[in-house]
């Protein structure tokens, strides 16, 4: 049986992991390649890094920081932020990570989602969404930098569109939820779920292991992703892999 | 040395990372001659059957890979690259595959997501010298969306099940071995596979 999927994330400026609450006040928290292993260790399923530097200059940085990575980790890994074009992925891909994550960079630019699966294979094309709920609670909007700026466009809506454009897999992000620790956000999960049938990636809002496990068990997510909760050492991968399976949740342990 | 080959698809350092980590030399080539000289090989493959077979024709690696499985050294494929070993696949029209295993690949039909990603359990369909080299439950992870169908039972060693599906994950005919998963993101379970394939399988 196919198992439910946990995915620390890690968000990485000028070459190393830091933290810090809606990118204010970043704390550095450690060297990416030794962090990705300790997880690998630690029964992760999955990697997620995020570069947040997304300047030019720090390109050849990521790309470096895969390469250590690929040679100490076997199992996946996703690479997003500041991937704008089909050769980003390609320099992405060939450092060895399996997918992509694409942002905002494929809002602006959709057709970057059709190039990169025709390319690539949609199996490494991840879309990441951030969405917040509208005023009227009629739906979900799409937000770009952060949360800063509503696009106006329709998440449910964007996402379909995304996957009849090859996207493989679906990360979503509830700013809703983010930072809440109250919990991921179930109804924007499930609408997006009834909407497409990729395996959808649940991130924002989990502060505790019950969390987890309402996630999966109302089937609102194939994976479920978290990054603070990881580095601060208040949970660890395993106690959550123990704690589901005893909930008689499917994981690899 | 192990051959891996490289027809400009797929994720071939992650395949070399994982042989260097269990201390078995490798060399990606696309050169038909250096390839001929390699002890094992490698295919690897992502993306579309169709495109996989057409760059593996178009650089003049069909014509080796045929006199290498005739030969009778070990070949293994990888995803795509174990779906090529097959007679044909349905994805986007019909296309021939190396017919090493008889078989289709064809397309999942389920509720469950599809492509499956994620990671699952190795069961065995026959005793294989493997399972004793791998956890009591092993898993493995798979991205796919085709799968192998109307195979020959004797050729399937493990599989997963992924909803109703039997997705057939390790297949093996003499020399010939697939694995729809991908070992080298398999963890432990996974570089215990390539081992078992570097050091063990003659």
């Amino acid at each position: 049986m196919i198992t439910k999927r946990i995915i620390p994330c890690l968000d990485v400026k000028d070459g190393k992991v830091v933290k810090g609450v809606n990118f204010v006040g970043l704390k550095e928290v450690g060297d990416p390649a030794s962090l990705a292993k300790q997880y690998y260790e630690q029964g992760a399923d999955e990697l997620v890094f995020l570069d947040i530097t997304a300047t030019h200059e720090h390109r050849d940085t990521m790309v470096h920081i895969v390469e250590k990575v690929a040679e100490q980790v076997f199992m996946p890994f996703t690479v997003g932020g500041g991937i704008r074009t089909c050769d980003d992925i390609r320099l992405i891909l060939r450092a060895g990570a399996d997918k992509v994550s694409l942002n905002s960079a494929a809002v602006r630019n959709p057709q970057l989602l059709t190039d990169g699966a025709n390319m690539f294979g949609s199996q490494c094309i991840v879309l990441a969404v951030d969405g917040r709920k509208r005023e009227d609670a009629s739906g979900w909007n799409v937000v770009v930098n952060g949360g800063r700026i509503d696009t106006g466009i329709d998440a449910v809506e964007w996402i379909k569109e995304g996957v009849k454009r090859g996207a493989g897999e679906i990360l979503l992000t509830s700013m809703d939820a983010d930072g809440t620790k109250a919990g991921f956000d179930i109804p924007f999960l499930k609408a997006v779920r009834s909407a497409v049938n990729v395996p959808v990636i649940a991130s924002g809002g989990c502060g505790s292991l019950a969390h987890f496990a309402e996630v999966f068990e109302e089937d609102a997510a194939d994976a479920a992703l978290a990054a603070s909760l990881f580095h601060y050492g208040e949970l660890s991968v395993r106690e959550v892999k123990e704690y589901l399976k005893e909930k008689g949740i499917p994981v690899r342990l | 040395m192990i051959g891996i080959i490289d027809y400009g698809m797929g994720n071939l350092r992650s395949v070399e990372n994982a042989l260097k980590k269990i201390g078995v030399s490798s060399c990606i080539s696309s050169d038909p001659a250096v390839l001929a000289e390699c002890e094992k090989l490698i295919l690897p493959g992502v993306g579309a059957f169709g495109d996989c077979m057409k760059n593996i024709i178009d650089r003049g690696l069909d014509t080796l890979i045929r006199e290498y499985a005739a030969g009778g050294r070990p070949l293994l494929g990888i995803c795509l690259g174990m779906q090529m070993l097959f007679e044909e696949s349905e994805e986007n029209g019909l296309t021939k595959g190396f017919g090493f295993l008889k078989g289709r690949i064809i397309r999942m039909e389920t509720d469950l997501p599809v492509p499956e990603i994620g990671w699952n359990e190795l069961e065995w369909n026959h005793a294989c010298e493997l399972s004793e080299k791998l956890s009591e439950h092993p898993y493995v992870y798979y991205v796919h969306s085709y799968y192998a169908s109307s195979y020959d039972d004797e050729d399937l060693i493990g599989y997963s099940m992924y909803g109703d599906i039997r997705v057939p994950g390790l297949v093996r005919k003499n020399n010939i071995i697939g694995t729809q998963f991908h070992p080298e993101k398999s963890a432990e379970d996974g570089l215990a596979i390539l081992s078992w394939f570097a050091k063990e399988v003659l």
